[in-house]
């Protein structure tokens, strides 16, 4: 009998060594890659640990076409159209501050129809930009009208786009001196009514995305980035807003005609990914405020564009230059040594100062609210790896 | 643009960034250079031992919180590579508008400098970009490595003038 | 087709068998290969795999206005193991390329490649630049080619209707 218990016993401790596993077993290392129904063209490497995240590892870099090497064997103008592509979808705006960049550069005036008619480029196309955002958010947390009704939306401001510029998303149409060409004949009135009801349609989209309680659930105290934080991480743009920083370069350092303009910086104080996706859809409503009274001021003739030519050659020297463009402060620093074409070129993008914010907020939070913090830091990854 | 904002805003500039600038030369007197000061923007040059203590001093003074781009430029002609931050406020509501260039020069045949990571965190990953595109070895950093370009990457890094682009 | 059965006369019960089967496949290939074809043509499944800033276009083109789910390509969601259709959206980059390649691996047979957009034709306006691939003809062969940067939705939609003709006509196994 003693010899049975014994054995029992024996064998009790044996299975209890086979369950026990290591600290390391219980980490598993995935890999959410470039193809991915919920990741875009970007590659992180997370370590999860049952259901919470323990390690995040952004991997960028699968659209890195080199663009700040290109600008060095290209004049000014050639410049143009390649710089372009990074942020495809918000042409005007990434090409606004190398426009501005270049002008601070050689020292011109853009005159004021020309100025005007930039500005609303500029936020037509931040119109352009959000509504693809929520389309792409739409798909990440699986909600399919939160597709179509935004991807549908923003054919009605592409149509403008190719009324003034003939082409549906790269326009190439803010050149440094102005812009390319005038408003066709009777453009004010149509852009007024395609304005007006695309702001009756976004009304309708707070019933159906942010009163939604599946859509609250899922961002609604979910990332949440404290305001000394964001401050010491350098975040720019939306997330920057959503944490309580009223930070706006239109509003801060005004180029162009901005300072003429009244609108409203919307900030809010919550700090989470609901702050955060909730915000572009309010600067879309600011948007369209702006354009009425863009509008409403523009000169009625005049010249649009101060005519450079082709290879001009830049002074010797240097400029820095920014504009808010859909998802941040958008920089350009130039370096000039007095040739035709430009010594060095730095693009500083919003989605790269906002990359850092991923690893930190990620990191304690469950895998299944990973879609909707990562698509909240309002990250392109074209515009990232340029 | 306006005229008179414009000079309202330049005088307000001016004062303040050469208020800036008088205490920064103040404090370090000869070992730091300005190379331009003009509507909104300045730029300093220091010597690379004296960069980690001008950072110091110009976000406990005067609220420089975060960069805005950092980078580098290569001069294969004086044979150094110049660093430059762009230093920008949140917290100043005085600087809002306001950049500071903080720039230093490196060698180009070994080019090392000290990192600011634990002054401003925001430029981890400028710093390791410039690594990987211009060789720039940052001392204190944590992770000096390959970025953005290719896992396979043997070749000299791209954004140095001696590295030509095929066919040009 | 009974008068070659029968003439000459099969000497060997293995032959007359034979013979039958080289009738069943001729008198069915037709009808069933038509079948086949039919419902490959109007379900094909694309890959969610964005390479590039095509993609864009690409989203656009299952928006309400140039839905493209009415020609039959579906919206892209899903696992790789059912789909049939990769479509290279813009430019493929030396970090990207052993990705692509991998991902096409993995889709089964049959499967076909779109190459959209200049930049995955010849390389496009990056042609020097060092971290880019002049063409996606190097890792996956390609069926259709949609010129464009970026290709209008209109086009891509008749990129489509050419692979689905080129479908129709192929033969099956």
């Amino acid at each position: 009998m003693s010899n049975l218990e014994e054995k029992i016993d024996e064998a009790k401790k044996l299975s209890m060594q086979i369950v026990k596993e290591t600290e390391a077993d219980r980490l598993m290392t995935l890999s959410v890659g470039p193809q991915h129904p919920g990741s875009g063209h970007f590659r992180f490497v997370i370590k999860v640990d049952g259901d919470y995240i323990v390690n995040v590892d952004p991997d960028p870099g699968y659209v890195h076409r080199g663009h700040e090497k290109m600008c060095e064997y290209r004049n000014y103008f050639q410049n143009l159209p390649q710089l372009e592509r990074p942020a495809l979808h918000d042409s005007s705006n990434i090409l606004y501050s190398y426009c501005l960049a270049v002008e601070d550069l050689v020292g011109i005036n853009v005159p004021r129809r020309g100025q005007f008619i930039r500005a609303i480029a500029s936020e037509l196309d931040r119109l352009v930009y959000t509504q693809y955002w929520l389309a792409i958010y739409g798909i990440f947390l699986g909600h399919s009208t939160m597709f179509m009704w935004p991807a549908g939306d923003r054919e009605l401001i592409i149509d403008l786009f190719e009324r003034f510029s003939g082409h549906r998303v790269t326009h190439c149409f803010s050149i440094p001196g102005g812009v390319r060409n005038d408003f066709p004949y009777n453009f004010k009135e149509k852009c007024l009514t395609q304005v007006n009801y695309f702001e009756k349609r976004l009304k309708e989209y707070e019933h159906i995305f942010y009163n939604n309680p599946l859509f609250r659930q899922r961002t609604e105290g979910v990332g949440i980035l404290p305001k000394e934080d964001a401050i010491k991480l350098g975040v720019t743009g939306s997330v920057l807003r959503a944490s309580g920083v009223p930070y706006d370069i239109r509003k801060v350092e005004p180029y162009d005609i901005y300072d003429e303009i009244d609108f409203k910086v919307q900030h809010m104080k919550t700090c989470d990914s609901f702050a955060r996706s909730y915000i572009p859809y309010l600067d879309m409503i600011e948007s369209c405020h702006i354009i009425r009274q863009l509008l409403d001021k523009i000169p009625e003739s005049g010249d649009v564009r101060v005519k450079l030519q082709g290879n001009m050659k830049g002074p010797p020297g240097e400029s820095f230059k920014r504009v808010e463009s859909g998802r941040g402060a958008l920089g350009y620093h130039i370096v000039s040594d007095g040739a035709s074409r430009p010594y060095r070129v730095k693009i500083s993008t919003p989605s790269f100062r906002n990359l850092i914010a991923l690893s930190y907020l990620l990191v304690g939070s469950k895998l299944g609210d990973m879609p909707s913090i990562y698509w909240s830091l309002n990250y392109w990854p074209i515009e990232a790896d340029r | 643009m306006d005229g008179n904002i414009e000079l309202k805003n330049e005088k307000i500039s001016l004062s303040v960034s050469s208020e800036i600038l008088k205490s920064i030369t103040d404090k370090f007197s000869n070992r730091i250079k300005i190379i331009y000061d003009i509507h909104n923007r300045s730029k300093i040059m220091v010597e690379p031992e004296s960069l980690v203590e001008t950072a110091i001093f110009l976000r406990d003074n005067f609220g420089f919180d975060h960069v805005e781009s950092a980078s580098g430029t290569d001069y294969p002609k004086e044979e150094k590579i110049e660093i430059n931050y762009h230093l920008g406020t949140y917290s100043n509501s005085d600087l809002l508008p306001y950049v500071l260039v903080l720039s230093t020069k490196v060698d180009r045949e070994d080019p090392k400098s000290n990192s600011l990571i634990n002054i401003l965190p925001s430029v981890e990953l400028f710093e390791r970009e410039t690594y990987e595109m211009l060789g720039v070895y940052f001392i204190g950093h944590p992770r000096n490595e390959r970025f953005l370009l290719p896992e396979d990457w043997a070749d000299i890094p791209p954004l140095r003038k001696d590295f030509r682009s095929k066919g040009r | 087709m009974l008068k070659e059965l029968l003439d000459p006369i099969p000497s060997n019960f293995n032959i007359l068998v034979s013979k039958l089967g080289d009738m069943l496949v001729e008198s069915l290939e037709e009808p069933l290969g038509y079948t086949i074809n039919w419902g490959r043509v109007f379900s094909l499944w694309p890959v969610h795999l964005e390479t590039s800033c095509c993609s864009v276009e690409f989203g656009g083109a299952s928006s309400p206005r140039y839905d493209v789910e009415r020609f039959g390509m579906l919206e892209a969601f899903g696992s790789l193991r059912q789909c049939d259709l990769i479509v290279v959206q813009g430019t493929v980059t030396r970090k990207m390329a052993p990705r692509l390649r991998m991902v096409y691996d993995q889709m089964p047979e049959p499967k076909y490649v779109i190459a959209m957009g200049a930049c995955a034709i010849t390389g496009g306006m990056y042609f020097d630049s060092y971290n880019v691939l002049p063409g996606c003809d190097g890792i996956v062969p390609v069926d259709v080619y949609v010129p464009g940067c970026p290709p209008r939705p209109e086009t891509l939609i008749q990129g489509a209707f050419l692979l689905q003709e080129k479908i129709k006509r192929s033969k099956i196994k």
